[in-house]
């Protein structure tokens, strides 16, 4: 058994709450630049803010987007990992809560939904964890804004639905609301599992990396195919029209019941914000 | 082009859906629930936090400011989600607005009566607009943490005319295109 101390947990929460928040992962920002064409056009200044924020945000210590978002974390802790102190969802907490306060990042969390006083400290974290081999613990972050969480959908279909289905409930959610998510956007797309499965699936679709192909040959294909649809709907770069209204699309999916065809999609703002630490 | 929030005001008919203008002068931050207070202070006639004549509401809730800065990262959010309170706010005086995203029709045309305009701000590069902000004071509403009001001086908004006072709209002029 390894042995890992929650106050380094904690202590590498924080520190991760201002990287994720100040810097934009290369991926994103190569994937941005690889669109500019130079035209003048107001979509093509949109893409060069978003360059020339994220130069600002990493050299001044400052938050490429206010909306610092829900911080979500996405954990594998090897079996053969013993936490000591904190178990690990307060400790990551506590390290959500020390860093967005020693980072000046924005707290957008409200104890409830109805009332919506602000819990002032950015917690609770969303905490996925998954049990794995090994003695290491491995920990994803995403900051997720809140404008793009809005524009986001699920929708129950049933078998006969099949791809075809599936894409055009996709297509109808980008035309909806991808306008207010913040283009050019990263589309995470949930197949299978069930309702509650479903939308935790579109969520971990965005952590792949810009460029990365699917494992699956068939759903590499399909992402291929959405992107150029959802490319032709027109929105374009903050919904001002052009072709660059998503960056990528990315599928998982998970065994389902015979009865049913759950999907659902996850919309992420260009300003796509991960990290990963092993500890 | 550079231009002050008064002569936009008196100029207000001059710009067009499309232009684009980099803003300075004196505007307010107010996001959902600032809008449901104001709001409530309107219908209740009892004293709000700024005169809504002649002023500027951008829909913000912006990050803390750091030990030797002005202001956080403070770009648009979605303005949509005010659509319900916004001709009230227009009839209460306001003459410009800005954030991020189409508005309804009620907005529209409320905007066409009260002759004011409609300014977009891109979304996702709030460390930008943290660059052209002079001065920050918090005016109400602190126990709203970022959805408080905030007094904001800035110099060189890079703005877009999103709805010009006859009603013209950008997001229109797109689906045109396509």
């Amino acid at each position: 058994m390894r042995n890992v101390k929650s106050e380094d947990i904690i202590s590498e929460i924080e520190k991760m709450c201002a990287d994720v928040n100040y810097n934009l992962p290369c991926d994103v920002a190569e994937c941005v630049a690889s669109l500019v064409k130079n035209d003048k056009s107001i979509q093509d200044n949109i893409l060069l803010e978003i360059l020339q924020n994220a130069q600002v945000a990493a050299k001044e210590h400052i938050a490429l987007c206010q909306d610092t978002g829900t911080a979500n974390f996405f954990v594998k802790i090897g079996k053969n990992v013993n936490i000591t102190g904190d178990d690990i969802t307060s400790s990551i907490n506590k390290g959500v809560e020390r860093g967005y306060r020693k980072y000046f990042l924005r707290k957008s969390i409200v104890f409830d939904p109805i009332d919506r006083k602000n819990t002032q400290t950015n917690m609770p974290a969303n905490i996925y964890c998954d049990f794995v081999e090994g003695d290491k613990i491995e920990i994803t972050m995403l900051a997720k804004g809140g404008g793009s969480e809005n524009a986001s959908a699920l929708k129950m279909l049933v078998p006969s639905d099949g791809w075809n289905g599936v894409k055009q409930f996709v297509l109808e959610a980008v035309k909806q609301k991808g306008a207010n998510a913040c283009p050019p956007l990263i589309v995470g797309i949930g197949i299978g599992g069930d309702f509650a499965s479903v939308g935790f699936l579109a969520k971990k679709a965005l952590l792949r990396q810009l460029g990365s192909a699917n494992i699956s040959e068939d759903y590499n294909c399909r992402e291929k195919e959405l992107l150029g649809e959802i490319n032709k709907l027109g929105i374009g770069p903050m919904g001002l029209g052009g072709k660059v209204t998503a960056l990528a699309v990315f599928i998982e999916t998970k065994p389902c019941h015979i009865a049913s065809l759950p999907a659902a999609v996850n919309i992420q703002c260009h300003s796509c914000r991960r990290k990963t630490i092993i500890l | 082009m550079k231009l002050t929030l008064e002569t936009l005001i008196n100029n207000i008919h001059d710009y067009r859906a499309g232009e684009r203008i980099e803003l300075s002068g004196e505007i307010y931050t107010a996001r959902d629930q600032a809008h449901k207070r104001i709001a409530a202070l309107i219908d209740s006639s009892e004293k709000l936090p700024f005169d809504l004549r002649n002023s500027c509401i951008y829909y913000c809730g912006p990050c803390p400011a750091g030990n030797d800065k002005i202001i956080g990262s403070c770009g648009p959010t979605t303005s949509s989600r005010m659509d319900f309170y916004t001709p009230k706010m227009l009839s209460g005086g306001v003459k410009i607005l800005i954030g991020k995203g189409n508005r309804n029709s009620e907005v529209i045309e409320s905007i066409k009566e009260n002759g004011a305009i409609y300014l977009l701000a891109t979304g996702g590069v709030g460390a930008l607009f943290a660059q052209k902000v002079k001065k920050a004071e918090l005016i109400a509403f602190e126990d709203l943490g970022p959805e408080a009001v905030y007094r904001l001086s800035v110099e060189d908004f890079p703005l877009t005319v999103g709805i010009d006072c006859f009603g013209n709209n950008l997001f229109d002029e797109r689906k045109k295109c396509f």
